[in-house]
């Protein structure tokens, strides 16, 4: 446990000393600070309208750290021969592959308790109003997506040698499934043979990741969602993990690496 | 004496792109024994298969036959790499840590107790002379003090045998009088010291034995002094001569 730790701190080292994160924050920060202090049409529900481009904002900085820091880990360890010394330590590359995804995961949590403690105040000054537990049940929710989406791309970074290549098949097949995901079955219906079986098993095999987006229920100001269906799904979100982990382990364990 | 580094009928075989070869046989057929206590020197040119051994052994490429050994365990074993120190030939470490921060790093991952990292950081970055800038990240360092930070970290888990690949590849001559200086206080603790290297005057000064490969084959092993005393000759010419090197004079 102490190695993927180690693992798991200098990815998190990495991400504060790069400028991404700060990038992406500050983005963030301007644009809903921009739009929160114009006044547009004398709406008082205005504050809505500001919350949901916050949390649009934030879930597109989000995918943008997760997909760019775990796309980077195993191909830049070779192209910067990093990974020699370290596996020619007792290290194996089951405890790497586990030791990157919480270092990136663990990276991303951070990242999110940055951004939702952002929107809470924003949307606090203006509300007053201070709905703590739905911000937190959006935050984990959010971070559950992620975690399956950090366990894709470091499947996808052991097979496409580019991280940028790797970076942007993930982001199309993360951005696919949250915006066409939930329609699939619906398409397949409407689909003659083979056609319908094929959208059907996509359906099923494909991780549902819109299904952790709950930020229509903090934008409409509705209830929460009930602990028991969060809790499988974070079950859900810890199954796909472990398979994308899995996969990963298995076209990484036997690969060449040549110094 | 305790064998420390063991390979046996080791070949190794890549596929190549190129039509009509097919597979590539890197090494062929290697048996090596290094005792404890040993500077052991692995010689041969360019592509001969020294660093394709050495990947073998370190685990980073599976033999096509037979087997390695490091301390008797399986290279294949994880633990087979628990008391042992690598230097590439390129050293890159993460860039963003300071020297302090990548020891501590690699002391984590060997599990050193944290009371014991702190004294042997402070002893090996003297060691190397890195001490001024612990606290600098490595991306400011010059590639001689890149390759100190390297022999630091390979000596972090105080090593019994030390695997380096050519370490004194693009340093200055007082980085390579530091390394040379290095392994021979290794020497004087007792720790074994595996190298390949093509500085052969070096190579004649601090190794006891050396092997030569050449098309992934070996050509010779033995004792240097056996080696110089038998040829009438140094080590350089002895090489040359065993890799069948021709010398073509100018017209």
């Amino acid at each position: 446990m102490n190695k993927i730790l180690a693992l798991a701190g200098v990815v998190i080292k990495e991400l504060y000393r790069r400028k991404d994160f700060y990038v992406l924050f500050i983005l963030t920060a301007l644009i809903t600070l921009v739009m929160g202090a114009a006044n547009f049409f004398n709406d008082t529900n205005i504050v809505r309208y500001l919350i949901e481009i916050c949390l649009l904002l934030i879930w597109i900085s989000a995918l943008a750290i997760a997909i760019g820091t775990a796309a980077r880990q195993i191909p830049a360890e070779r192209e910067n021969r990093t990974i020699f010394p370290l596996l020619a330590k007792p290290v194996t590359r089951a405890h790497l592959l586990v030791g990157k995804f919480l270092g990136c995961w663990l990276a991303c949590g951070i990242a999110l308790v940055v951004f939702y403690t952002f929107l809470a105040i924003v949307s606090g000054a203006r509300e007053h109003q201070w709905p703590v537990v739905h911000y937190f049940q959006a935050l984990w929710l959010h971070w559950m997506c992620l975690a399956v989406v950090v366990g894709l791309v470091l499947w996808g970074s052991v097979i496409f040698s580019a991280p940028s290549a790797n970076a942007t098949i993930c982001l199309i097949v993360v951005v696919g499934i949250l915006l066409l995901g939930r329609h699939l079955n619906v398409v397949a219906l409407r689909q003659a043979e083979p056609l319908s079986s094929i959208l059907y098993t996509v359906y099923f095999v494909i991780p549902h990741l819109e299904w952790f987006d709950v930020r229509d229920l903090i934008i409409h100001g509705q209830g929460l969602v009930a602990w028991p269906a969060v809790l499988l799904a974070s079950l859900y979100a810890a199954t796909y993990t472990a398979t994308f982990l899995l996969m990963a382990w298995l076209v990484f364990r036997r690969k060449a690496l040549n110094v | 004496m305790e064998t420390i580094l063991l390979t046996e009928d080791l070949r190794v075989e890549y596929r190549t792109q190129t039509s009509g070869v097919g597979r590539k046989v890197a090494v062929r057929d290697l048996n090596l024994r290094v005792q404890a206590g040993e500077v052991f020197g692995f010689l041969g040119p360019n592509g001969a298969g020294k660093t394709t051994t050495m990947n073998v052994l370190l685990g980073f490429v599976n033999p096509t036959h037979g087997n390695a050994y490091l301390f008797g365990v399986n290279v294949r074993e994880p633990i087979a790499r628990q008391r042992i120190g690598f230097l590439p030939e390129l050293t890159y470490y993460y860039k963003f840590l300071t020297a302090e921060e990548l020891l501590r790093f690699y002391a984590r991952i060997l599990g050193i107790p944290s009371s014991e990292t702190d004294k042997r950081i402070a002893r090996l970055l003297r060691l190397v002379e890195l001490e001024a800038v612990r606290k600098r990240p490595i991306k400011t360092y010059s590639k001689g003090m890149q390759q100190r930070i390297g022999l630091a970290q390979a000596l972090i888990n105080n090593p019994d045998l030390l695997i380096l690949d050519e370490p004194t590849s693009g340093l200055d001559p007082i980085g390579r009088m530091k390394v040379r200086e290095i392994i021979q206080r290794l020497r004087g603790e007792g720790k074994t010291v595996f190298f390949s290297s093509h500085e052969l005057g070096e190579v004649e000064t601090v190794c006891d034995r050396v092997a030569i490969l050449h098309e992934g084959e070996l050509r010779m092993e033995g004792r240097v002094s056996d080696l110089t005393q038998k040829y009438q000759t140094d080590l350089e010419k002895i090489f040359l001569q065993v890799i069948g090197y021709q010398s073509q004079s100018c017209p």
